[in-house]
């Protein structure tokens, strides 16, 4: 049943600030792909105040570009009226789920199983996380993919099996304890959000941000168990359970004994700091949620603001690029800060890659729902990624992350053969200032006992 | 209203999926960069040649649709804003860039390449392409053509017109036909391609270009002086040009939009000047010393009470950095920004701004000025809303005071943004009857079904 217009209710002024000049549109991979302005900013947000003003319908057209746009951000960093297309977006793919205009019944399963079930429970997905390890080291994937089990899955989810993210051995509760004090003197006092999709792949990624936090007389409190953080959920138009798992999150931390809230992942991060806004009608949440806007802070951001030590000892690797992850860039604008923590490493070369802001086409579930454009995007990366020569990428997301590591992995002779954080380099670093695993691959979990 | 059949014979012009007619397809097309003007067109194709452009003007012509031609729609005059039902020609999809003969020092280029794709294509051999409007990274070359765009470096270089050498056009009638040449000196007949630069695709359809190009400037020296009077920032623009110096750039903010940059970019601007001057000198690495150093002194001696200049590239585009932001930094404080381009002949710049100052006290109206000020080309740029309609009122009732001084101290009504719909009012009133009536014939003549742009610039029937 359709409700409320909710572009309408929209504060109108975000529609209205775009003044239509067009500064956002070389910067838009979708505009620059095709050339139609529906494809761009200034298209999108001109179909969304036709909506609003009633002169326009919500129809599956207008759905299909909603899910087409990446989300990527690149559109409010060009734009001189500062229009927040951030909340656009998300209050755009709400709308259309709202008025239910591409209900597939084989989306719609995918899509509740998905944000309804799995997202919303972190035991489920770390059991599935467990299952799908216990697949993946038995080599049963590769039986699975003989005997064409996957044909039976939707063909976008089938093409994708292959690169479904190699789950941990541990995940982050494994391997780090709930309170880790500094060594020497403690300065402040953190929390430390894990992530869902950081958790159950890149667990190790968490440990080495605990790491670099206690490395710089950081006390880090990572509760137990964190739910997703639910910007899976507000970029896929379920703003309702969005809101739900922000509840939770606040509630996981202590937030008047912080310092500040750590967050490694960008696409996380860009979310989390806007639980202000999500919740400024819940009359319990509403104050909460504006500090803790205020106290999460990027990993990145927090290392330069407390003015980190630079380590001693190198990292192992000689050269280095830097992918962007775009909300960490164009959502949260911290651009600079990991360029200097990479720059901060001995011995360790810094490459500019060309268009480094650029979307790498994972956006989220992105390279699921939209695998042509995706690929592209992909194909632009590598081959920019091969401009620099760099044997080492670092980038700040997961999801990234994985793409860029799916993208290098085809691409047999390509210079670039590792994928890597800026705080993995900065772990390892302060590590082997101790003279412990200075080269080679870190192992999870290896320096740190288990809790 | 456009037809079905209309649109079955666009397609067999046109690869259909080149063919948009749905709502959600031409909605984005409604409006340009001009605040507050908005209609939905009948269609909108994307050519890839000349010949489907003229195959295009033909049918409408058979037809009776008006054609709109859009490059990138940043226009700031409403010159491509649609008609209702009409068809827009949208130019964006040819950009083939054609040639650059490094012999000839020219440039050929399909009119729909990016402003900013034709300059990184000239400097790739060592060549410039000068103009640089504000919108070079978006708007299409010939668009620039068809609004004759002027751009930072306007006083030093000139502006569009000065770098088109030839151009091949569709007429209203569906000819299509090349207009100049490569030649330095030509002056066999009338220059026609003259009449197609500025006309605002009244007049014809630009489909290529042939543009002259320069070698490349070997340095370059930014600075910035702070003052107290804007009459103080005026003598120096003054005392610079007597003492026989061409700056590349010469900007100016006023101190209501100094505010709002240091707000918004934190660039570390003292919030108190009444004005902030960008010059730019740019040349031979021992002249750029020489008269860097000369402009230097002449700010000081004129009054300026800061005087800053850049030790590198870097730096440099840091101090610029005010003067690119002022534009941005205006937009973010009111929903609805409406820049104007006023523009006076040099020595009554600062009669000029202050006039805007008052009109803006007057009506209790909140207006930045920013712009060109050795070409006397300035930005009033209104912060508003459009949906406060008193408001509105109000700040048409101003512009139109704006505009009335313009015209009296012998200024233009536009600079550089063209007349389109935004300017039409004022036209007859600095052109004087004559020079109208002319201008009407000539659209008479060359489009007597006013199928181009109609109502653009003005109207053909009163
Ligand atoms: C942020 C910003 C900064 C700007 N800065 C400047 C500046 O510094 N200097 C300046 O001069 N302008 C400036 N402008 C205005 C605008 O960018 C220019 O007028 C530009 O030339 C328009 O190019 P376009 O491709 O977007 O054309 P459009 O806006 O699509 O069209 C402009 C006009 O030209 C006609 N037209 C377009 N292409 C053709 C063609 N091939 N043949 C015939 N007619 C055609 C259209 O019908 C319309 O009348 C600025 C605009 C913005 C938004
Ligand atoms: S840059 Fe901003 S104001 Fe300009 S068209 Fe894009 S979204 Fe609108
Ligand atoms: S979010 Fe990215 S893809 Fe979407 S409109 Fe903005 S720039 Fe384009």
């Amino acid at each position: 049943m359709p409700q409320a217009n909710l572009l309408k209710s929209l504060d109108y002024s975000v529609l209205q600030q775009c003044m239509h000049c067009g500064m956002c549109l070389p910067t838009c991979p979708t505009y620059v792909e095709t050339k139609m302005e529906k494809n761009s900013p200034r298209g999108r947000i001109a179909l969304l105040r036709a909506v609003a003003d009633g002169d326009l319908e919500v129809s599956r057209a207008l759905s299909d570009e909603m899910y087409y746009c990446l989300g990527c951000l690149a559109c409010q960093t060009a734009c001189p009226a500062g229009v927040n297309y951030a909340e656009l977006f998300e209050t755009a793919r709400a709308e259309v789920e709202q008025a239910e205009v591409n209900d597939g019944m084989q989306r719609g399963f995918w899509r509740w199983l998905t944000l309804n079930v799995i997202f919303m429970r972190p035991w489920l997905l770390r059991l599935i996380g467990r299952v799908l390890r216990v697949y993946q080291s038995a080599g049963l994937d590769n039986l699975m993919r003989k005997l064409r089990f996957f044909g039976l899955m939707p063909r976008s989810l089938a093409k994708l099996e292959p690169q479904t993210p190699q789950i941990s051995e541990h995940f982050s509760d494994d391997l780090i304890w709930p309170e880790e004090s500094p060594k020497g003197r403690q300065e402040y006092r953190v929390g430390l959000l894990t992530g869902c999709i950081q958790d159950l792949a890149f667990s190790n990624i968490n440990r080495d941000t605990a790491d670099v936090l206690l490395a710089n007389g950081c006390e880090v409190i990572t509760p137990r168990s964190q739910s997703c953080c639910g910007s899976l959920h507000a970029h896929n138009g379920e703003l309702e359970l969005a809101r739900e798992l922000a509840r939770r999150q606040i509630d996981s931390f202590d937030l008047d004994s912080l310092d500040a809230i750590i967050t490694n992942a960008g696409g996380c991060g860009s979310h989390l700091k806007t639980y202000g806004h999500l919740l400024h009608d819940d009359p319990f949440y509403a104050a909460k949620a504006k500090v803790w806007d205020a106290t999460v802070k990027d990993i990145h951001e927090w290392l330069v603001q407390i003015g980190f030590r630079k380590p001693t000892a190198g990292a192992g690797v000689s050269e280095v690029t830097y992918h962007e992850s775009c909300h960490l860039c164009h959502g949260q604008k911290v651009v600079s800060q990991p360029r200097q923590v990479l720059a901060s490493i001995p011995g360790l070369v810094f490459k500019e890659l060309p268009e480094s802001n650029w979307c790498c086409g994972s956006a989220g579930i992105y390279n699921i729902t939209q695998p042509e454009q995706s690929q592209k995007l992909l194909d632009r990366k590598v081959a920019n990624l091969k401009l620099t020569k760099a044997p080492v990428v670092a980038t700040s997301n997961p999801g990234c992350h994985l793409q860029l590591a799916n993208g290098l992995r085809s691409c047999g002779d390509h210079p670039c053969q590792e994928v890597t954080q800026p705080v993995t380099l900065l772990a390892r670093a302060y590590r082997a200032e101790q003279g412990v695993g200075a080269s080679g691959p870190h192992k999870p979990g290896s320096e740190t006992p288990a809790p | 209203m456009i037809e079905a059949s209309f649109i079955q014979s666009l397609k067999e012009i046109l690869d259909p999926e080149r063919v948009l007619t749905s709502a959600e397809d031409i909605v984005p097309y409604s409006f340009d960069g001009t605040a507050a003007l908005k209609q939905r067109p009948g269609a909108v194709v994307f050519p890839l040649t000349a010949e489907e452009v003229a195959d295009c003007v033909k049918l409408a012509r058979r037809c009776s649709i008006p054609v709109v031609t859009r490059g990138s729609g940043t226009g700031l005059s409403g010159g491509s804003v649609p008609l209702d039902g009409c068809l827009v020609i949208c130019l964006v999809k040819m950009d083939k860039l054609i040639e650059v003969d490094e012999k000839n020092l020219t440039l050929r280029a399909q009119s729909g390449v990016i402003t900013k794709e034709i300059d990184d294509a000239a400097a790739k051999v060592g060549l410039f392409y000068p103009p640089d409007p504000g919108s070079m990274k978006i708007s299409t070359i010939g668009g620039n053509v068809a609004e004759n765009s002027g751009g930072l470096r306007g006083l030093k270089y000139g502006v569009t017109r000065d770098y088109v050498m030839g151009i091949e056009v569709v007429l209203p009638d569906g000819t299509l036909t090349f207009l100049g040449n490569k030649c330095v000196k030509d002056v066999a007949g009338y220059s026609m391609k003259d009449l197609f630069i500025g006309s605002e695709g009244t007049l014809g359809i630009i489909t290529e270009v042939i543009l002259k190009v320069l070698p490349r400037p070997k340095a370059r020296k930014t600075m910035l002086a702070l003052y107290d009077s804007m009459d103080a920032a005026a003598k120096t623009i003054s005392a610079i040009i007597a003492a026989k110096i061409i700056p590349c750039t010469l900007e100016f903010l006023d101190r209501v939009t100094v505010q709002c940059v240091e707000d918004y970019a934190k660039i570390g601007l003292p919030t108190d000047v009444e004005a902030l001057v960008l010059m730019e000198t740019d040349g031979h690495p021992v002249v750029v010393e020489e008269e860097a150093a000369q402009m230097m002194a002449l700010a000081r001696a004129n009054g300026a009470r800061d005087v800053r200049a850049a030790a590198d590239e870097a730096e440099g585009a840091k101090l610029a950095a005010a003067r690119r932001n002022a534009f941005s930094a205006l937009a973010r404080v009111r929903p609805t920004t409406i820049l104007e381009d006023v523009t006076v002949p040099r020595s009554e710049l600062a009669t000029m701004v202050a006039f805007i100052d008052s009109v803006a006290k007057k009506h209790s109206l909140q207006i930045g000025t920013f712009g060109h000020l050795g070409d006397g080309n300035l930005h009033p740029t209104f912060l508003t809303n459009e949906r406060d309609h008193e408001e509105m009122h109000r700040v048409e009732v101003a512009l139109a005071e704006i505009v009335e001084e313009t015209i009296r101290l012998g200024g233009t009504v536009t600079g550089e943004h063209g007349v389109g719909l935004a300017k039409k009012a004022f036209l007859k009133r600095q052109l004087g009857e004559g020079s109208y009536e002319l201008m009407r014939s000539i659209k008479q003549a060359l489009d007597p079904q006013g199928l181009l742009n109609p109502g653009k610039i003005f109207d053909l029937r009163n």
